[in-house]
């Protein structure tokens, strides 16, 4: 009844316990909120939380400041996600093609990536204030106010700093995609006297679309989670509010404001939208 | 694409090639060079010239700026108990499981398994609102180390890394071992794990860096200064503790350093274990 090995039960039991109690409850304490009237309250304390239907729902979506989150979150995607993936393809490709030198390149275009975002937003905040080094080399270019506290050019400059940031990961991912393309297929090309760029877009891409579409479903995700960068990057809301995201109002409107409630709303409703853009991505990327 | 064919590419198109992989290069690597330069400068030079580390601009003043204003020491201490503690738990609970889901045949296994795929799928940041509920309002572990570590303490990475090292091993290893009359924990104990150790290495470096560079979780749940890791003491810093420093992006430089070398050299020295996983697994870790 067990099964063969019974003890699978009891050697798997630690991690699935941990499961339930960190992911699976709290998963369902949130959307449970979510319809619920919730507050906090001393520990201990039992007060009634009555359920309320949409209500959350409805004061999330009546909310300028949660659309406008919602907006600045898309925005950051469109800027995030075709860089990412024109970049880390670009990239990896070279360095697929590269001889000398592969050690070292891996190493420089991954370490961004380990390295701690905290600590990397303070040197981008150093070379991109109004006197810092970026704007120094562009000289009358420079944008006025400078990039992080303009209400145009905040969030472009997220997108650009994550994309950064994580581009080393995603460049692997096509590395190890393009090492599993035969080479038969390029070498027929060749002799059916394709350039090699038309081999290059004919039967590299086509050979590396599951990859494309693993590496724009992961921008997507950790691009609608965005809260670190743009609090530290541009303290809190940005200039004029312009870089809030959805998880930035989670935060505030979940524990700076006590209605977890409102902040669960918010968060299913993240998870939806995410997933919805994710299927329509895939449609994009799949299609032939 | 093989070498050979590599070579038969034109002597432009391989100077192109590597011009472009040297740029890149330099645009992922200036930033970590620029945060050096900068923790040292005794005064703050943002022009060209100051990308130049300038003998008579160095300093050490921002490390013990830093260390005054934030406590660097027991920062640093913090992050280390964190760190510690989930990468020890991951690996313990890792190995459990990756284990019976690679040679074990239980009832369950195949839900189990969907599960850890599953869990990659689950932004933290939707659990974070009802996991900072239930930790710190219901169960006051606010400002502990157990509310900071429990949320990390399993990860489906480190499953699935030694569920691949297992599936690796021969079975007639753990067969021969269960007609001997071994029993699982013995088996588990004396053939499985040592024969996973570098696996628990690369589980190990894998984990290391969550935790670490983890900000948003330990933000919340810290209001004592005292118990902040140093990636929230370095953030907590940059927004409010400028006021009345010589050199205020200095000490955050310096700060930053502190942050971010561990990581970087555990990386450097062990890149090809960080790497492997990466293609192994295809996964984020």
């Amino acid at each position: 009844m067990l099964g063969e090995h019974p003890a699978g039960l009891l050697l798997s039991a630690p991690y699935a316990l941990f499961v339930a109690a960190v992911f699976v409850y709290p998963l369902g304490f949130g959307i449970w909120m979510s319809f619920h009237h919730y507050f906090f309250t001393a520990p201990g304390a039992v007060v009634p939380h009555p359920y309320v239907g949409l209500k959350n729902y409805a004061t999330v979506i009546s909310d300028p400041a949660v659309r406008a989150s919602f907006v600045h979150v898309g925005e950051f995607l469109i800027i995030n996600v075709p860089l990412t993936v024109i970049f880390s393809l670009l990239l990896a490709t070279a360095l697929n093609n590269a001889i000398h030198w592969r050690g070292f390149l891996r190493v420089s275009y991954y370490v961004p990536y380990v390295t701690a975002s905290v600590a990397m937003i303070t040197v981008w905040m150093f070379m991109f204030n109004s006197g810092g080094i970026v704007n120094r080399i562009l000289g009358p270019l420079a944008p006025n106010p400078a990039w992080l506290v303009n209400t145009t050019w905040a969030m472009p400059s997220i997108a650009l700093y994550v994309t950064w940031k994580q581009l080393g990961f995603f460049i692997l991912l096509f590395l190890a995609a393009l090492q599993n393309v035969p080479d038969e297929l390029n070498e027929a090309a060749a002799i059916d006297g394709a350039s090699r760029w038309q081999s290059y877009r004919t039967v590299t891409i086509p050979a590396v679309r599951p990859a494309t579409t693993l590496v724009v479903l992961l921008a997507i995700i950790t691009g609608a989670n965005l809260f670190t960068e743009p609090y530290l990057m541009t303290s809190g809301g940005g200039p004029n509010g312009a870089t809030t995201t959805p998880v930035f109002l989670l935060y505030q409107k979940g524990i700076e404001q006590g209605t977890p409630d409102v902040a669960s709303a918010i968060g299913v409703l993240l998870v939806i939208g995410v997933l919805l853009i994710a299927y329509a991505s895939r449609k994009v990327t799949e299609r032939e | 694409m093989n070498t050979s064919d590599t070579q038969r590419m034109p002597r432009w198109r391989r100077i192109l090639t590597m011009t472009l992989l040297m740029l890149g290069a330099l645009v992922f690597l200036f930033p970590f060079y620029y945060m050096v330069v900068g923790a040292l400068q005794a005064r703050r030079n943002p022009s060209l010239s100051g990308a130049i580390p300038w003998l008579s601009n160095l300093t050490l003043s921002n490390f013990s700026q830093i260390n005054s204003a934030i406590n660097l020491g027991q920062s640093l201490l913090n992050s280390a108990i964190f760190t510690g503690a989930v990468v020890v738990c991951t690996i313990f609970f890792g190995v459990l499981a990756g284990y019976a889901l690679a040679t074990l045949h239980f009832r369950g296994r195949g839900l189990l398994f969907a599960v850890v795929l599953l869990l990659q799928a689950v932004p933290f940041q939707l659990l974070m609102i009802p996991l900072y509920v239930m930790l710190v309002r219901n169960f006051g572990l606010g400002d502990t180390y157990e509310g900071m570590i429990l949320p990390f303490a399993i990860n489906s990475v480190a499953v699935l890394i030694f569920r691949q090292f297992f599936l690796q091993v021969p079975r007639e290893m753990f067969d021969a071992a269960r007609i001997d009359g071994a029993g699982e924990f013995r088996i588990l104990r004396s053939i499985a794990v040592p024969l996973v150790r570098p696996a628990i290495l690369t589980a190990a470096l894998v984990t290391f860096i969550g935790p670490w560079n983890e900000f948003l979780w330990p933000f919340l749940i810290t209001k004592k200064q005292s118990m902040e890791p140093l990636a929230v003491a370095v953030a907590n810093f940059t927004q409010t503790g400028l006021a009345g420093h010589a050199n205020p992006m200095g000490s955050i430089l310096a700060g930053s350093v502190a942050l971010a070398l561990p990581a970087v050299v555990l990386f450097v020295v062990f890149q090809r274990y960080f790497t492997q996983t990466h293609a192994s697994t295809g996964v984020k870790g």
